[in-house]
């Protein structure tokens, strides 16, 4: 039984692991951090950004300037933003059987795997997965493609170049790995290679190895998998959530009696509580618009904004909101909000009784009935007709990188009236507005991360008793800002083994019982 | 005994006896030996059972009974024992045979009736209700009684066990006192029989090797101790104390909690407090031999006592103190701090390992947290803490539950893992601090404090309730920092901790969670009604958004919210629009955030429109406030303004509502009293221009202009009582004022004038009370209430004394007689009969 670690990052995993003559990949995440390096993508013309000065490097040479900008004294890369793929080169990637996704955050890495690897096996992904998984990677396809860039920079990644930079761009690691995004034909070929299934699903493969989706109570559709022969059981727990959000409850029972379970993608801000958060995002954003500020909210077009919609619903009369427009500006703005409101089947028990009710399922519909919310696919065309201020955006990407979200940063950033609110706990919010520094506008960081935080993994931990856990190496000690909170890590017996990126682990279970059958004219 | 009452009584006790019927309930049962009780006491002859032959009738059908029902049985034991409490009456019920039969052996005490605990307490209470004499004494000794009462100490039944070991406690002290002839020495005690009997029960108790046993002997010797403050009880004790030593030598101390108790006890009787050496040695080898949870409870006691030799208070001051001690030294570097103890007197080894445990570390902190916070509430504190030293380690303690203390040591880090997001221990630990603020010598820390203080109320994870708490907290130490600012000019510190938090206010006052928005609005409050004097705090206050932001959430969805947003507005206009010399409200003017006749307005709509009672209530309430502190005067013509809110509040479906306007009322009438100098306000200053009538003249003319006199008649007919009381009493002061000799007249003979003729039926709607309809006071009936003669023949005719008597009244007074009682207990009897009939 062995595990390869094709990411490091420990909620955007990709594992491939080899069972009984099958190597199932567990998950494609792609860490999108590394576009933190390169310049925003504006939608209009931004004369700030064309006047950032070219970086000089301290002998005076100036060979990298119009790759490499300043910006208030950090070094960003002029060019179309780059992503780091998995690994690539640890094990060929064309043998892989089947790839199993958990949920539509960690498929993002898919076009990579299918189009360029020669892999030829199936995908595995329940429906809201592939559905809202399209719309994100159409949405990251849309706002790079339409802000074409001229240039395309190369030289600073040569190694001897880049051991002169400042860091973080010195400490940047496999940025020969990283790539362009893909296009739209690649996306939907990769699309078409997978195969939908049902939560309980079994699925036999080759015969040796069953697989089947559990609910994981994350997002729309999120899965963890129970990958099983007759006599060893892997869970593979990814993105999981106990707490009472929109998706089906987590299915717990189901992980029992596992030899090894896989615990990836727990919360990336553990000491946050999401309930707090979601009370610090109405404060400050009542406060600032009481004020006449806007608010502009960095998002992903699907997953949390949801439930913030929802307990805006709840909160904007009590905050005398009522007459404050709330816009939501995606190209796939429109798509997301209608594919929640059809996925019943998926959703928590609540909702789901709505469906024979004569009201949608969120309250987001109503909110858009009644215009408070309106949505746009781009600044362009309508909302530039309807948009009125004081108001609240929400828009991405939460990088800060591309997409609608870069224009009004331009355009807001220079009031102390208005605050931008971080919600997505995927980038750190001080690298996002790196290149808007020297910002005027308020920041507020309010993370909300509903996945288990150490907590609940260890009644979790509890509950299941797994014979051993396998987990990435950052949840075996506490995060390096906070050294003492030793709470912070996964605390079971025996301890957890823990991988890296690029390691190959021999899991800690030796298969004893083999299932065969004897044909007679053999006996 | 009233006559009618004896004529009822007999065919009750037939009722209750009678099988056939179901048990009346135990209320009346319970009101019915109440009454027996008063009875009794009064007159300690037979006489009560010679009048009323039926009750012993009644105890004798009820022994004759086969299974009588046991709340029956129950009510006739301590019917019985209410009875004989007096010697002549026990007397003749022994005679009677009754009280054998009733407490001896071939009683229900051997009958399966026992079973029920109600038929065990009936028995106890009723030895208790008779045991006031020797014979009764004698009876229960002599008669084997007493050795039940001993099985019944470890009665299944708490209650009946707790009445048994009182009722030991009793029978002790009442051997002794009435059957001794002379004073018990250590030399010659020579015990009372009965005396004996339970001595010897207590010796053997503490001897057995049942934990039961001993517990139930140290629970009644804490009784004792705790009632009993004789002499004899050294005698007693000087028995039992070796035994009560060696429990104290043992690895794992027995009943530990029973034994705090007691030694607790005896600290406060003189008999053993005065004792020179072995007592408080035992107690000092208890706080030693307890766990620190078992100890802390008899060392907060001791250190609450204003008498306790110095070395045993150190040593309850070392238990009570370790935990805390404990936390300071695993959170900082070794030598950093000096910690709260001598590390000479304390031993903290077995702390340290209570608190590296999870399940007993919030526990013993939780406890430690409520002791501390119990002694720091006492007015005058018989010891004296180390206050910068409990501060440091209390602010520790916060910070290891929010995460943000880095600890040096092993056990800082266990603790620290334990503690994290512990609201329990954080809510504990906040009591204690608000409690502490109001001692000096911490003021050094005060910065370092507000940087705790601040980091709760920031946080998204502080959950509303330790929110709550936080607020608390942080009003006291501001208003401890206005203090210290104002002694050493660091005006600059106070600032910048106001500005920090009107910032995090201003956040909380936008909250979704109700509670957090209403805790903050309350606090708000708090802050102004502290330190609305300082310029600083107006300063900072006025030049945030918090006075916006309040105002804003007058229109709340959630009614609580929106009373405390009142109540904060209210306040607000203290330092706002109440006082516009001040350089600091012009400055508010300016940025125009100020408060204007519009939010006296929105006040008032809120009054008239406000479909909740609370928002309401806070407006008359500010409304009132606002007059009392002279405000209004700058609002409008204050004669005005009450007229127009008392016109609203009239019709206030919410009593309170009403109230309050009555209050206001009545806070109208002394200002005015007071201002025209008449006599009724003793400190107004009265000017020698003054004549009698004619402020007298001019009030009554104010108050029948704003028409005081229609709402204050019309709340007498008020179906509230409180309303229709209130009206009242002002309705009396007021006749005081402009009657000040009592001459009432007759409505009728005041003339057959259309005034007088008003007034007779003003008089005749009144005394109707609430049952008045429709009471009109448009003029209607020949009552003008706005003509100051009719309101002063009003005021000089209608007999308001007598009208006061009536609503003073208890509602219940008439069925709170006896007599009332027994019929009840008939026409419930007479109402089964006719069920009964009807079925059949």
């Amino acid at each position: 039984l062995f595990q390869y670690c094709l990411s490091g990052h420990p909620t955007l995993p990709c594992n491939v692991l080899k069972f009984k003559s099958t190597t199932i990949m567990l998950d494609c995440g792609l860490d999108m951090t590394s576009t933190l390096n390169f310049l925003p993508l504006p939608l209009v013309q931004s004369p700030r950004l064309s006047r950032l000065p070219g970086w000089v490097l301290k002998d005076g040479s100036t060979f990298l300037d119009k790759e490499l900008k300043e910006c208030s004294g950090h070094v960003f890369v002029d060019s179309v933003p780059e992503f780091c793929l998995p690994e690539t080169e640890l094990l060929d990637l064309s043998t892989v059987d089947v790839i199993l996704i958990s949920n539509y955050h960690c498929m993002m890495a898919l076009p990579y795997i299918t189009e360029y690897t020669g892999f030829t096996g199936t995908v595995y992904a329940t429906e809201p997965t592939v559905q809202i998984g399209r719309l994100l990677m159409e949405e990251l396809v849309n706002s790079i493609e339409r802000v074409p860039k001229a240039q395309s920079a190369s030289m600073w990644k040569n190694k001897e170049v880049q051991r002169l930079l400042p860091a973080p761009l010195k400490d940047a690691v496999e940025v020969s790995m990283w790539r362009k995004c893909y296009t739209m034909p690649e996306v939907n070929a990769a699309l078409s290679k997978i195969q939908l299934v049902g939560y309980s699903q079994k699925i036999e493969l080759f015969g040796a190895v069953q697989v089947t989706p559990l609910s994981s109570g994350y997002a729309l559709g999120s899965s963890n998998w129970i990958i099983q022969s007759h006599y060893e059981k892997v869970s593979y727990v990814s993105g999981s959530s106990l707490l009472t959000t929109h998706p089906q409850p987590m299915d717990q029972a189901s992980l029992k009696n596992s030899d090894v379970l896989i615990l990836t993608g727990l919360t990336q801000i553990p000491t946050a509580n999401p309930d707090g958060m979601v009370g610090e995002f109405c404060s400050n954003l009542a406060m600032t618009v009481r004020n006449g500020g806007n608010v502009l909210v960095p998002c992903y077009p699907s997953g949390v904004i949801y439930d913030l919609l929802e307990c805006l619903y709840q909160y904007i009369d009590s905050a005398g909101l009522s007459n404050v427009p709330f816009y939501f500006i995606s190209p796939v703005a429109n798509s997301s909000l209608e594919f929640s409101q059809i996925f019943a089947e998926w959703l928590c028990h609540n909702k789901q009784t709505k469906v024979y009710l004569p009201e949608p399922p969120f309250p987001h519909a109503e909110l858009i009935q009644t215009n408070k919310l309106k949505h746009y696919p781009s600044i362009h065309g309508d909302f530039s007709n309807d948009f009125k201020q004081p108001c609240v955006v929400f828009t991405g990407h939460p990088s800060l990188r591309f997409g609608d979200v870069v224009h009004f940063m331009e355009l807001w950033g220079k009031s102390s009236l208005n605050t931008v609110i971080f919600t997505e706990p995927d980038f750190s919010y001080l690298d996002a507005l790196a290149p808007y520094q020297p910002l005027a506008m308020k920041c507020v960081y309010c993370p909300i991360d509903t996945r288990l935080n150490f907590i609940q993994v260890s009644k979790l931990l509890k509950e299941v008793q797994p014979l051993h856990v396998v987990c990435p190496e950052q949840y075996t000690q506490p995060p390096p800002t906070q050294s003492h909170r030793t709470d912070l890590m996964i605390d079971c017996q025996p301890p957890p083994m823990s991988y890296r990126r690029a390691e190959v682990l021999t899991l800690p279970y030796k298969r004893r019982y083999e299932k065969i059958e004897i044909m007679p004219d053999v006996s | 005994m009233t006559r009618e009452c004896s004529l009822l009584l007999p065919r009750v006790c037939a009722a209750l006896a009678d099988p056939r019927l179901p048990s009346s309930d135990d209320t009346c049962l319970e009101k019915l030996l109440d009454w027996f009780r008063e009875l009794a006491e009064s007159d300690p002859t037979v006489k009560l059972m010679q009048d009323n032959p039926c009750l012993t009738e009644f105890i004798t059908s009820i022994l004759a009974l086969p299974e009588p029902s046991p709340s029956i049985l129950s009510f006739t034991l301590r019917l019985a024992g209410i009875l004989a409490a007096s010697e002549n009456r026990f007397q003749h019920l022994q005679q009677e045979q009754l009280l054998v039969r009733l407490f001896g052996r071939d009683g229900p005490l051997n009958s399966s009736l026992w079973e029920d605990a109600s038929v065990r307490s009936g028995w106890v209470e009723g030895v208790h209700s008779m045991m006031h004499h020797q014979p009764a004494l004698h009876f229960l000794c002599h008669g084997g009684g007493i050795n039940t009462i001993f099985t019944l100490q470890g009665d299944p039944s708490l209650f009946v066990a707790s009445a048994a070991s009182q009722l030991l406690v009793h029978m002790l002290t009442l051997s002794v006192e009435s059957e001794t002839t002379k004073p018990l020495t250590t030399k010659d005690c020579d015990w009372p029989a009965c005396a004996r009997m339970i001595i010897k029960h207590i010796e053997d108790s503490l001897q057995s090797s049942s934990a039961s046993d001993i517990e139930q002997s140290l629970k009644l010797l804490t009784g004792l101790f705790g009632s009993c403050r004789a002499a004899w009880t050294e005698v007693l004790w000087l028995g039992i104390v070796k035994q009560i030593k060696s429990f104290l030598m043992e690895e794992t101390v027995r009943a530990p909690h029973a034994l705090a108790n007691l030694l607790l006890n005896m600290t406060w009787s003189p008999v053993f407090c005065n004792d020179e050496g072995s007592f408080w040695a035992l107690v000092t080898s208890a706080l030693e031999h307890f766990t620190p949870i078992e100890a802390s409870p008899l060392a907060v006691g001791i250190l609450r006592l204003y008498k306790c030799p110095q070395d045993v208070r150190i040593q309850a001051l070392t238990v009570l103190l370790q935990p805390m001690d404990c936390i300071l030294r695993a959170a900082s570097q070794p030598l950093e701090y000096a910690g709260l103890l001598d590390e000479s007197v304390s031993d903290p080894i077995t702390v340290e390992s209570l608190l590296s445990s999870k399940s007993s570390c919030a526990g013993l902190l939780c406890q430690t947290l409520a002791h501390l916070e119990e002694l720091l509430s006492l007015v005058l504190l018989p010891v004296e803490l180390p206050y910068p030293s409990l501060l440091r380690s209390l602010m520790t303690i916060l910070q290891f539950c929010n995460g943000s203390v880095n600890p040096t040591s092993p056990l800082g880090s266990t603790i620290s893992r334990i503690l994290v997001n512990c609201f329990r221990v954080q809510r504990s630990a906040l009591d204690v601090l608000a409690a502490l603020s109001e001692r000096k010598g911490c003021d050094t820390l005060i910065e370092d404090l507000f940087d705790v203080l601040l980091a709760y109320l920031e946080s998204p994870n502080t959950s509303p309730t330790v929110l709550k708490k936080t607020f608390h907290a942080t009003s006291k130490w501001l208003a401890r920092l206005q203090e210290l600012s104002c002694s050493n000019n660091q005006w600059q510190q106070t600032e910048k901790i106001l500005k920090d938090v009107f910032l995090v206010l201003q956040k909380r006052l936008c909250s979704p969670c109700w509670e957090v928005r209403d805790s903050s609005l309350e606090f708000l409050t708090v802050l102004i009604q502290c330190l609305r004097d300082q310029d600083e705090f107006r300063q900072s206050l006025l030049s945030s958004e918090v006075p916006r932001l309040t105002e804003s959430l007058l229109e709340d969805p959630e009614s609580y919210v929106r009373a405390s947003a009142v109540t904060a507005v209210g306040h607000l206009a203290f330092i706002t629009y109440f006082a516009p010399e001040s350089p600091v409200a012009g400055n508010l003017c300016n940025k125009e955030v100020s408060f204007t006749a519009n939010t006296v307005a929105k006040l008032q709509e809120i009054l008239s429109t406000d479909p909740e009672g609370f928002p309401r209530r806070a407006v008359i309430s500010i409304f009132t406030k606002w007059l009392r502190q002279g405000c209004t005067g700058q609002l409008e013509d204050a004669e005005q303004f009450v007229s127009r809110v008392i016109q609203t509040v009239v019709h206030d479906l919410d009593w309170e509502v009403r109230l309050g306007g009555l209050e206001l009322v009545e806070v109208f009438y002394t200002q005015t009293i007071c201002q025209l100098g008449l006599p009724k306000c003793p400190y107004a200053p009265v000017s020698s221009a003054v004549t009698t009538s004619v402020p007298q003249d001019e009030s009554l003319q104010i108050f029948c202009r704003a028409k005081l006199f229609s709402f204050l008649f019309q709340s007498l007919c008020d179906c509230d009582k409180p309303v229709a009381q209130r009206a009242c009493d002002i309705l009396l002061a007021l006749r005081v004022t402009f009657h000040p000799i009592s001459t009432l007249k007759d409505s009728q003979g005041a003339g057959d004038s259309p005034a007088g003729c008003g007034i007779a039926w003003l008089q005749r709607t009144l005394s109707q009370g609430s049952l008045a309809q429709n009471f009109p006071i448009d003029g209607a009936n020949g009552v003008d209430f706005q003509d100051p003669e009719s309101m002063m023949l009003a005021l000089g005719t209608i007999d308001l004394e007598e009208l006061h008597d009536e609503l003073n009244k208890s509602s219940d007074h008439v069925e709170k007689s006896p007599q009332s009682l027994l019929q009840d207990i008939l026409a419930t009897v007479g109402t089964i009969k006719e069920n009964e009939a009807d079925c059949y």
